[in-house]
């Protein structure tokens, strides 16, 4: 079953992008769809019956070479099925949608078939992805990994025709391919040091590699830290984290279900995914966790401040994905992947939403994507209106706070109220007060540019064209049906897996098959020394009676979770005040929004006038993009043309050629009669030269 | 058949005497009938070597198929092949049809060039059977004697300088490798490699003129091969003959010396370099590492500002060789499979990219990039495959590009750690400068007027990628394929050079005590 479900949407690639001639457009975009709507029901089959397990399934040789040796392999852990059903469920959605969304797209002349192209494009990036998340050894990974890249790569690019769209393309694979740049990296230290890039070998020699030094480059390191460290360099590039984030906005220039599908929901969690998968060496690597959170949490906030002035609505998202992904990444940092694997799970649901939303404003408006041309939509389109509220209320965060009113154990809201605050807390109990404060600011910049993007959008008064706007219409059900399941996820993700990703440790420990222990006499000696926090308020009234800790060796389960690293418990004894921190920034940004851009209009192009540096600053997303071409790509261009003309040029040939060059005349007149037909005695000649050589070098060996 | 290797090295050489002594006329049917014979010629040689490849035995990491026999002036003939050389034999084989086919819109003096590349087939093949010295250099060096007239005859207009440029730079290298197998005759008395193999040559340290010459008798002899080997490959900073003869060499030469000739560096250094001078290998080491690492990065950026197609490919091309060098001399097990599997890929997918280039400008008559642009619009089947060699140029997992290059990184990791950090950023590189270059030829929208009217690909031009195509994904897939024909000569290899080192080392420790 785990076969067909990861092989369904390659044969749909296949069949779509050769066959179509065939079978007619049409038919086409719907086997690809039809087989991905198959693979998207056994993921969930799989995730549903899943029992905790790790299971391996064997499929074909891959690079054996000496002591590697790698399969192509299907590993199936919580973990894999996580992303299973995220991967296959958005991607079935995006793919439905897409058939209203690229219908008689205006980049495209009449006669032209681009659809199917679009949709074997589609199927062959969730043939990548998947084959990233089953991967069980790193070598699989990274053909997933950079298999993504291509996709993403040729999604983007896909309205060839245009530069801008050409450019961001080769930007992102690039970009990416620096963060590629340290995973192979990393790879290589793990063969070196274990001796196998199987995660089994790998996960087990985890306690090992951090006792062991590494001489690397002009250093001596630790082990673990140093994998770590290059590991999520890849993760990086990937997941756009602050440095390597410039092609994520960009990238907005493929077609909005591709933004929905690889740049939001899928292929940039990518890196968060393979941070998780590396929790065994993650565990072991303090100061490259470390490195982790101050870079999530640097980008959650830099993103967030960038996404306020955007008028673009597509990159306000784009922003608001980076951000988001620097929340994941945070969560992984301090050690609570089970947090990060839950943000990642509820982000996929609404950031999804939110972009098939933006997708259907923006074909409702003859594709213009600039909000400053928009407004009062909400009449026009209802149903759109609705679904990108459901979405703006999820990112947001919007809740009950916990000492208000809890459905059991379980925090009421939307999914991303859930676990953005798993994601909060965890940063304060970790005690990185850094991660913490920007994390609560980038929630506060958060709310409010989501609403800023809802008021502009679909209330005032109309901007822009007057024609777009009369003729602004609701979009067809293919894409109002993904956005209401969509709705769904974004609404009850967060609290119908609430216990499986951020409850008891003996749930989460269940639900991740980590082995766990009652904690014994430790334990409980351990409860004391947490009596005064409790006076604080400790909302799990069961706490005291039921106390699990985890007890797993690295590779047991699809996470691993040190014995000192107590985490998920210190998370919800975080003070109240802490728990509402999120909340109470999004409800302050929420009113900035509202007094802005519905009660004073005015005030947002005042203030732009008045803090000009800053503005400016914001809105050339902190000249990161100009930094970049002075300090990367001019240099490389001037150094390729240095070492041309000067190296190649003067150095090499000049020598080289000096005295062949004082030679070469005289053979090229004899060349010309080479030239008038006699170059058989020519080569003839050379043969005897060459033959001569040859004899006198036998004789003279001969004599010895 | 146990002359098989001789028939399979001299079908080619047949055909080009028949086509020389009975091929008379120079009518249209006339460079029918050679178009013909040479394709037929190299098909079947083509499938004769099939022979070869499924009586080969990858377990035994000894010479098969040996064929000996005595030759003029008391010289040997003696081929074999093992794990190391079969393959490149039947890269050699393979691509010749798809050259000849590539050829069939040739119309200056077809018999002759038809007999070029019919000669060149049977020295290649022979470098890699030659189980004998003479013989070696023989193959190895008449080699020249036809890609010089290929590029010299139906090359661009600038092709005098070129194929001179090529002659000298390879020969010279090559004067170099005779006075070493004069020497090697000395010392060991045979000329017989699976003899030379087995050779201990003299690596007591000893001074010429003052200087210090550590590894003796090995390192000078290790020279005077790399000399030969380096330029071939090519090696930085003896590179500069490639580009120029890329460019100036017609369409089917420069996939002949893409795909093969630069094979036979590789080739050398680990039939010669490697197992007969193991001490001088290991002296000069770090040397051939950065040479390797600076390769890949100087050529890369190179690369990036070329203007004129095949030079940029020709440069990608050193690029690639750089990973194969490294490989060979990270001198364990990865590195070395790595390194064959990275010459065999490297064949198929540059002899495919300069294919691409050769259908363009058989269009066009230009290898100018600034002359391209948007050409996906009117070419759709082109720029899908020119998209997948482009994709595996940059060493896209999934398809044979990655496998070589992936091995050597990880070889040379355990070897030295900067020079693997630096031949990594070789990844990034390469996605550059190809892609960019993908995108100004074939994206963007089509307003070139001169390109209004430009057709896709042929059926017959299809048929020739399709080999291609198969074997890329194939190996890039279940790279397997090659991996378990190579691997346990390549153990072999690897072991007798640790044996070998760890003996002068033991040897060198008794005679300081």
């Amino acid at each position: 079953m785990e076969t067909i479900l990861l092989f369904a949407p390659l044969v749909g690639a296949i069949l779509c992008g050769f066959g179509w001639k065939y079978v007619g457009e049409v038919a086409a975009c719907w086997i690809s769809t039809g087989l991905l709507f198959l693979s998207a029901l056994l993921s969930w089959i799989v995730f549903l019956s899943f029992d905790g397990t790790t299971e391996q399934i064997q499929i074909l040789r891959f690079i054996e070479s000496g002591s590697l040796s790698t399969d192509w392999a299907i590993r199936l852990d919580r973990l894999t099925a996580i992303m299973l059903i995220v991967i296959t469920t958005v991607s079935s959605l995006v793919h439905l949608y897409s058939f209203g969304y690229m219908d008689k797209d205006p980049q495209w002349k009449e006669t032209e078939s681009y659809k199917p192209r679009f949709f074997a494009y589609l199927s062959f990036f969730t043939f990548a992805m998947l084959m990233l998340v089953t991967a069980d050894n790193l070598v699989q990974m990274f053909f997933g990994w950079e298999g993504v890249g291509v996709a993403s790569y040729l999604l983007i690019g896909f309205y060839y025709r245009k530069p801008s769209a050409n450019a961001a393309a080769i930007k992102a694979f690039v970009v990416n391919r620096v963060g590629d740049f340290g995973f192979a990296l990393g790879i290589f230290a793990l063969f070196f040091l274990t001796d196998s890039i199987n995660f089994d070998d790998i996960f087990a020699a985890a306690p090992e590699l951090a006792e062991t030094q590494l001489t690397f480059l002009w250093g001596e390191w630790n082990a673990a830290n140093l994998i770590a460290f290059l590991l999520f360099i890849g993760a990086m590039g990937k997941s756009a984290q602050l440095l390597l984030h410039t092609w994520l906005p960009d990238a907005m220039e493929g077609p909005t279900p591709v933004s929905a599908l690889i740049h939001a929901a899928t292929m940039v969690t990518a890196g968060v995914f393979l941070v998780c998968r590396m929790s065994p060496i993650m565990e072991f690597a303090p100061e490259a966790t470390a490195f982790i959170t101050v870079i999530g949490a640097t980008t959650a906030f830099f993103a967030a401040t960038v996404g306020l002035v955007q008028t673009d609505i597509k990159r306000v998202i784009a922003y608001s994905t980076c951000s988001q992904l620097g929340y994941m990444f945070v969560a992984a940092g301090v050690g609570m992947y089970s947090a990060a694997m839950f943000h990642l799970f509820t982000h996929a649901f609404f950031k999804a939403m939110l972009f098939l939303g933006a997708g259907s404003v923006i074909h409702a408006m003859h594709h213009e994507q600039d909000m400053m041309n928009y407004g009062g939509l909400r009449k026009k389109i209802p149903y759109t209106f609705w679904a990108m509220m459901i979405g703006t209320l999820a990112i947001t965060g919007v809740g009950i706070p916990v000492w208000i009113l809890t459905l059991g154990e379980i925090p009421i809201g939307f999914a991303g109220f859930q676990s953005k605050d798993a994601i909060v807390e965890s940063a304060f109990a970790s005690g990185s007060m850094y991660g913490f404060w920007a994390l609560v600011i980038a929630a506060l910049f958060t709310s409010f540019y989501s609403w800023r993007l809802m008021f502009l959008t679909f209330y005032g008064t109309p901007r822009g064209d007057k024609h777009t706007h009369d003729h602004a219409h609701e979009s067809p059900m293919t894409m109002i049906v993904p956005l209401g399941i969509l709705a769904l996820g974004a609404i009850f993700a967060g609290m119908v897996w609430y216990g499986s990703f951020f409850g008891h440790t003996d749930k989460v420990a269940k639900f991740y098959g980590i082995p766990y222990a009652e904690a014994g006499a430790h334990g409980d000696a351990h409860a004391d020394d947490h009596g005064d926090e409790k006076a604080h308020g400790d909302d799990h009234g069961k706490e005291g009676e039921h106390h699990y800790a985890f007890a797993g060796q690295p590779g047991e389960g699809a996470l691993y979770i040190a014995p000192d690293n107590t985490l998920l418990d210190d998370a919800h004894k975080v003070p109240y005040w802490v728990k509402t921190s999120p909340f109470a920034a999004m409800l302050l940004g929420f009113l900035v929004a509202y007094w802005f851009y519905i009660v004073n209009p005015e005030l947002p192009k005042r203030l732009a006038e008045n803090q000009r540096p800053l503005y400016l600053f914001l809105k050339n997303k902190w000249y990161f993009d100009e930094l970049y071409n002075v300090v990367f790509v001019g240099p490389a261009k001037w150094i390729g043309s240095f070492f041309w003309r000067r190296g190649d040029g003067d150095v090499i040939d000049g020598s080289l050629n000096g005295v062949a060059m004082g030679i070469i005349p005289f053979f090229t007149r004899l060349a010309g009669r080479a030239q008038s037909g006699y170059i058989f005695t020519y080569a003839f000649a050379m043969v005897i030269g060459i033959a001569v050589l040859v004899t006198w070098m036998t004789l003279s060996g001969g004599a010895n | 058949m146990d002359n098989l290797l001789s028939i399979v090295t001299f079908v080619p050489a047949l055909a080009a005497l028949i086509l020389a002594v009975f091929l008379r006329g120079d009518d249209e049917a006339a460079n029918r009938n050679a178009k013909w014979v040479a394709m037929f010629a190299t098909s079947a040689t083509f499938l004769v070597s099939l022979f070869i490849l499924s009586g080969f035995n990858p377990q035994d990491t000894g010479f098969q198929f040996v064929e000996e026999r005595e030759w003029l002036l008391g010289l040997q003939y003696k081929m074999g092949v093992d794990g190391i050389s079969v393959l490149f034999v039947m890269l050699t084989t393979f691509m010749m049809p798809l050259v000849i086919a590539a050829s069939w819109n040739v119309t200056d003096r077809v018999k002759e060039y038809m007999i070029a590349f019919l000669m060149l087939e049977t020295l290649m093949l022979g470098v890699f059977m030659a189980l004998d010295l003479v013989l070696f250099y023989l193959f190895f060096e008449a080699g020249l004697i036809p890609m010089f007239l290929i590029i010299g005859i139906w090359g661009g207009a600038n092709r005098i300088y070129a194929s001179f440029k090529f002659f000298l730079y390879t020969f010279l290298g090559s004067v170099l490798m005779l006075v070493a197998m004069v020497g090697m005759f000395a010392d060991a008395g045979t000329t017989d490699i699976e003899l030379l193999l087995r050779h201990e040559f003299a690596y007591a340290d000893f001074s010429i003129l003052g200087i210090q010459i550590v590894g003796g008798m090995q390192t000078l002899l290790f020279l005077a091969f790399f000399a030969s080997f380096a330029v071939k490959m090519p090696m930085w900073p003896v590179h500069t003959w490639l580009p120029d003869a890329h460019v100036q060499a017609p369409t089917a030469g420069s996939v002949v010396l893409a795909a093969i000739l630069l094979k036979m560096g590789g080739y050398g250094f680990l039939r010669f370099s490697l197992p007969m001078f193991p001490v001088g290998a290991e002296v000069l080491t770090p040397l051939v590492l950065w040479m390797s690492a600076i390769a890949i990065v100087y050529t890369s950026l190179v690369a990036l500002v070329q203007e004129d197609m095949k030079k940029l490919i020709a440069y990608s091309s050193v690029a690639h060789m750089g990973f194969v060098t490294m490989g060979i001399f990270a001198a364990n097990q990865q590195g070395v499979d790595g390194a064959i599997f990275q010459m065999i890929s490297h064949g198929f997918i540059s002899g495919a990219l300069f294919l691409c280039v050769g259908v363009i400008y058989d269009r066009m008559h230009t290898r100018d990039i600034d002359a391209y642009g948007g050409l996906v619009n009117r070419m759709p089947a082109y720029a899908l495959i020119f998209m997948l060699f482009t994709m595996a140029n940059v060493g896209l997992p999934g398809t044979s590009g990655f496998v070589g290059e992936f091995l050597t990184l990880m070889a040379v990791f355990q070897v030295n750690t900067w020079v693997a950090a630096v031949a990594t950023t070789g990844v990034i590189f390469s996605a550059a400068y190809a892609l960019w270059l993908y995108r100004r030829v074939v994206m963007g929208d089509l307003i070139k007027e001169s390109l209004r009217s430009i057709s896709d690909m042929t059926r017959r031009e299809k048929w020739i990628f399709a080999p291609l195509v198969t074997m890329t994904l194939l190996l890039g897939v279940y790279p397997a394929l090659v991996l378990d024909i190579t691997g346990p000569a390549v153990a072999a290899l690897v072991a007798n050079y640790d044996t070998a080192l760890a003996a002068a080392e033991a040897a060198s420790q008794i005679a300081s005590n």
